[in-house]
């Protein structure tokens, strides 16, 4: 007779600690090999460099046995050889400047904010026990969101750097809250959509074949489109801009099945970039840069000529297949070259060869968020996870493009790669965040015989303050909340492994 | 909401997979291009990175380059800069290298196929790839005694070996210092190219390789007597009509002599003698009944046309006009209208009579060393062509040293050395302007050891009343008691 055998789940806490290992090492062997291949000799701090790394990483590895013992073995390791891989061509760059006489020290001020961010990312995974707590701030994320984005152009605040206007100065630090805000917006997105998503889903007349929304419906979708263009026009910020309304369109898609979202969606955004190309110097300027870079003309104009572009794709042609070695190129010659031109920086030294390995770094951590949201049992988790794993390919996609030609060029960080605090920090937050929805989506469900009694759901229950602060959510009352869900009947306890 | 987030996912597969590709396309496919750019700096701090090998005269550098503390490393440097630039050009962080700097880059930098073993050898042992070095065919003490001779005139020599090819003297004058140039303060660099730029008498130009080519005038006679003798219609002897003013066909223009003079006796003279007090009217006479056909495959056999001569520097070929009428026939045939030559071209022409008519390919390279002193090339003197019979190259000989013995180019005689050689004066078809003085000599006349063709430009000091007898001829004669004198 055949048994029912439980699928067993493995935490996977064994495999995470087996994969730090290498991760650790590449980038305490890319470290080394700066010093040597710039100075000679190894870096004077590289013992301590590595013994702080591994205890940063081993510490989260230790919060995770503690506080989400099922979360996804990957994500951890692959973060941390990406940072890692950062910091040391951050510390080659520096190393670069030096030798032309520029004293510049970032390494180490990244290497703290690093800190800072593991810190974050365990206090994040220790304090949120479960992330459907976040739920309830779905409208403060929108205001914090919105006060971010806007932020920078606070008089006496923010700061414009090269024509852009997405940095506020606090203090000493340099912080571009954009890069919060996306966090911010995601929660706000996840929370409203999976409230609404029936309405926005099934409502509406139908044309064309395309299900098309109700007008009123429509509100909150004109205000992100109205959002990104205003960041696109008072910050000029054309990579952010696209960031958020490629999140909203993506978790909007989620969030109801309705390619008509990504039809209206792209249409929208093409116009307003269209418009803007037409009415703003600047973005015109940055496409003329894209289709001609080369040209002598673009090249020499100056400023928003295609110099830098250009000498980022020179940087990567010198790098070719296997690269120059670490210490061996000249990445220093592109102008911030370990911030936005990272990526060129690194396919200089380490080639197509390491560029390709980095990219499918990236290409692991998002596919393993969007399996988390495959796998967890919510829809405001799903909505989350997704959110933030698109949201980390998706910039991805926007830097690398702009410096490989693909799309124009934007100022954006590269995730965990580039030198920035405030990037570090929200993508190690993302991080803690995928890690704390996938313990949920990989725990496995209480036992069938010690379980609820059939007829109930096999879900725990999230909303254990219903009193609490969801301000504004407009169905409170009543609302059934995870198991109005569909898609939990598709998710069966065990989820992915 | 599982189906959209898996069609989420392939999205996200599929951008990573554009990004790859973009990557691709931009390392791989478009990778040379892009090294090859010329505002790529980063080839160049490559290039300059890496230990460049010298440039070697008679056993003592001539360019070096030497390690320096700045984001360039080495620094490029010139001995006795002025007197070797047209043969080791400069190498510059804004303009690059010209001349045997640019000729020979793979090799001095160390990047060349040849050295492929040596750089595998580096690689494993670790040692810091180094470029390999050149050594130059030039002679020291012929290269200073064109230099000297040469005075403050403009012009070029150049001296070969005939046998060989070897060159053995190389000068354009004015010359320039290359230094000033290597400075790696790129806008002091700029500064001095654009002043060079507008200097008086282009020193940049390389005048005896590729300067604005120079009409040869009566120099281009032995390419003309060269065509006769070897067509079987005259030898030295053969009586040649020589009016002192001989009218042209379809034209109403004249041939005379220089200075109005009369060659011969009763309108006539031989050949022998035409060459030695170059006798224009002869000439034109006997060109008029050869063809610019003739002339023309004449000279192609001394090597005018030749559009792949390279020394390895590159050398502007030398022309005589693809459709030539009747009366420009007769003056093509004295290497005026539109012959147009090189010096090294003059001295070709002097070294393949002196060379029983074989002319042999010339070349500035003797050998190529790795750092190790392991030799990677050495010079493999070859023919390029077969100018002139033996016994037409005989005859042009004795004709020859007639010149220098009893004709226009006495002022080349060498007391205990039979010198032979040919004297032009080219009008330089401005009316305003002196002409070039030109002298092509080879010596000793029985086993020849030097071939040397002089350029004066504008008559140099002379001026008006220059002829290459007066002007240039000197300049040929120290530079053969150079070569010999030792």
């Amino acid at each position: 007779m055949a048994t029912i055998q439980p699928h067993r789940v493995r935490p996977g806490r064994g495999v995470e600690l087996a994969l730090l290992v290498p991760a650790l090492l590449i980038g305490l062997a890319a470290y080394a090999l700066t010093g040597l291949g710039v100075t000679g000799e190894l870096p004077g701090n590289v013992v301590g460099y590595g013994v702080g790394m591994a205890a940063l990483a081993l510490g989260l590895h230790v919060v995770l046995r503690w506080r989400a013992p099922y979360a996804d073995p990957v994500i951890l390791p692959v973060a941390i050889a990406l940072n890692g891989i950062g910091l040391a061509m951050i510390y080659r760059i520096d190393l670069g400047m030096v030798a032309r006489g520029r004293e510049q020290d970032f390494a180490t001020r990244q290497l703290g904010w690093t800190t800072f961010a593991l810190l974050l990312a365990a206090g994040v995974l220790v304090v949120l026990r479960d992330h459907r707590t976040l739920r309830r701030y779905t409208y403060t994320a929108m205001v914090v969101g919105l006060l971010l984005i806007v932020l920078p152009l606070v008089p006496g605040l923010g700061v414009e750097i090269n024509g852009a206007r997405i940095w506020i100065r606090l203090g000493g630090f340099s912080l571009q809250p954009a890069e919060i805000g996306k966090l911010v917006l995601a929660v706000f997105f996840a929370g409203y959509l999976v409230t609404n998503r029936d309405t926005l889903a099934l409502a509406g007349p139908k044309i064309l074949g395309l299900q098309l929304p109700r007008i009123r419906d429509l509100g909150p979708l004109v205000l992100a489109w109205a959002v990104s263009i205003s960041v696109l026009v008072l910050e000029r910020d054309l990579g952010t801009s696209l960031l958020f309304f490629g999140l909203f369109v993506a978790m909007l898609y989620l969030a109801t099945e309705r390619t008509s979202w990504v039809v209206i969606g792209l249409g929208l955004f093409l116009g307003g970039a269209a418009l803007a190309a037409t009415t703003f110097g600047h973005v015109a300027a940055r496409f003329d840069v894209w289709l001609n870079a080369l040209d002598p003309e673009i090249y020499n104009r100056a400023p928003g000529g295609s110099g830098q572009l250009v000498g980022g794709l020179f940087g990567l042609a010198g790098g070719g297949l296997f690269g120059t070695g670490w210490g061996k190129g000249r990445p220093d010659l592109v102008p911030y070259a370990e911030s936005d031109f990272i990526v060129a920086s690194l396919g200089e030294e380490i080639g197509l060869t390491g560029l390709l390995a980095i990219l499918l770094c990236y290409l692991v951590l998002a596919e393993r968020g969007l399996r988390t949201a495959i796998g967890v049992r919510d829809g405001f988790g799903k909505l989350l996870a997704g959110g933030l794993a698109f949201v980390v390919a998706f910039q991805c996609f926007i830097v690398v493009g702009g410096i490989t030609r693909i799309i124009p060029l934007t100022g954006l960080t590269t995730p965990f790669l580039a030198y920035g605090g405030s990037s570090l920090l929200a993508n190690w937050i993302i991080v803690a965040l995928l890690l704390r929805i996938s313990d949920d989506a990989r725990r496995p469900a209480p036992d069938l015989v010690t379980g609820p009694p059939p007829g109930t759901t096999t879900a725990p229950l999230p909303v254990r303050t219903p009193g609490s602060s969801r301000a504004g959510a407009p169905r409170r009352e009543g609302e059934p909340e995870p198991s109005a869900d569909p898609t939990e009947r598709i998710a069966g306890p065990g989820g992915v492994r | 909401m599982n189906t959209p987030l898996r069609r989420l996912a392939t999205v996200v597969v599929a951008m990573f997979v554009v990004l790859m590709g973009g990557a691709t396309w931009v390392q791989f496919v478009q990778a040379d291009a892009l090294n090859n750019d010329g505002r790529n700096v980063r080839t160049l701090y490559r290039e300059f990175g890496r230990a460049r090998g010298p440039i070697v005269v008679g056993g003592e550098a001539i360019a070096s380059s030497a390690p320096v503390d700045d984001a360039f490393k080495y620094q490029r440097s010139y001995a006795n800069g002025e007197l070797y630039a047209p043969v080791t050009g400069f190498y510059s962080i804004v303009h690059r290298g010209t001349m045997l700097e640019q000729a020979e880059n793979d090799v001095l930098n160390g990047q060349a196929d040849s050295l492929f073993l040596s750089r595998l050898q580096d690689l494993i042992t670790g040692k810091q790839p180094q470029g390999s070095s050149i050594e130059l065919t030039i002679n020291p003490a012929a290269q200073q005694a064109a230099w000297d001779a040469l005075g403050d005139q403009r012009g070029a020599v150049v001296a070969l070996d005939p046998t060989t090819g070897a060159i053995l003297a190389l000068v354009s004058k004015p010359s320039y210092d290359p230094n000033q140039l290597t400075t790696h303060d790129s806008a002091a660099a700029n500064a001095a190219y654009q002043a060079l730029l507008g200097a008086e008498g282009d020193p940049l130009e390389n005048k005896a390789l590729q300067g604005p080519t120079y009409p040869p005038g009566s120099t281009f006679k032995l390419i003309t007597a060269a065509a006769a003798l070897e067509s079987g219609r005259a030898t030295p002897e053969s009586v040649l009509t020589a009016p002192d003013e001989l009218p042209l066909p379809q034209t109403s223009a004249t041939v005379k002599n220089y200075g109005g003079s009369s060659c011969g006796s009763g309108g006539q003279t031989t050949l022998a003698d035409a060459l030695r007090v170059s006798c224009n009217t002869a000439f034109a006479q006997l060109g008029l009944e050869l063809g610019a056909d003739a002339l023309r495959e004449q000279s192609e056999r001394f090597g005018f046309g030749n559009d792949e001569l390279s020394v390895p520097i590159r050398v502007e070929p030398s022309e005589f006009p693809d459709e030539v009428n009747a009366p420009n026939t007769a003056f093509s045939a004295l290497g005026q209208y539109s012959v147009r030559a090189t010096p090294l071209q003059m001295a070709m022409v002097s070294a393949a009579i002196a060379n029983e008519g074989e002319l042999m390919t010339p070349y500035l390279v003797q050998t190529v060393r790795t750092a190790d002193l392991d030799v990677v090339r050495e010079a493999d003197p070859r023919r390029l062509s077969q100018a002139v019979s033996p016994t037409t190259a005989a005859a042009l000989r004795d004709m020859m040293v007639g010149v220098v013995q009893n004709g226009s180019g006495k002022a080349a005689q060498i007391s205990g050395v039979q010198v032979a050689g040919k004297t032009g004066t080219a009008q330089t078809g401005r009316e305003e302007e002196s002409p070039h003085a030109w002298f092509t000599a080879f010596a000793p006349a029985d086993a020849p050891r030097v071939a040397v063709a002089v350029v004066v430009e504008n008559g140099g000091a002379v001026g008006n009343e220059a002829t290459g007898g007066k002007v240039a001829a000197p300049v040929a004669k120290a530079v053969i008691e150079a070569v010999l004198g030792q």
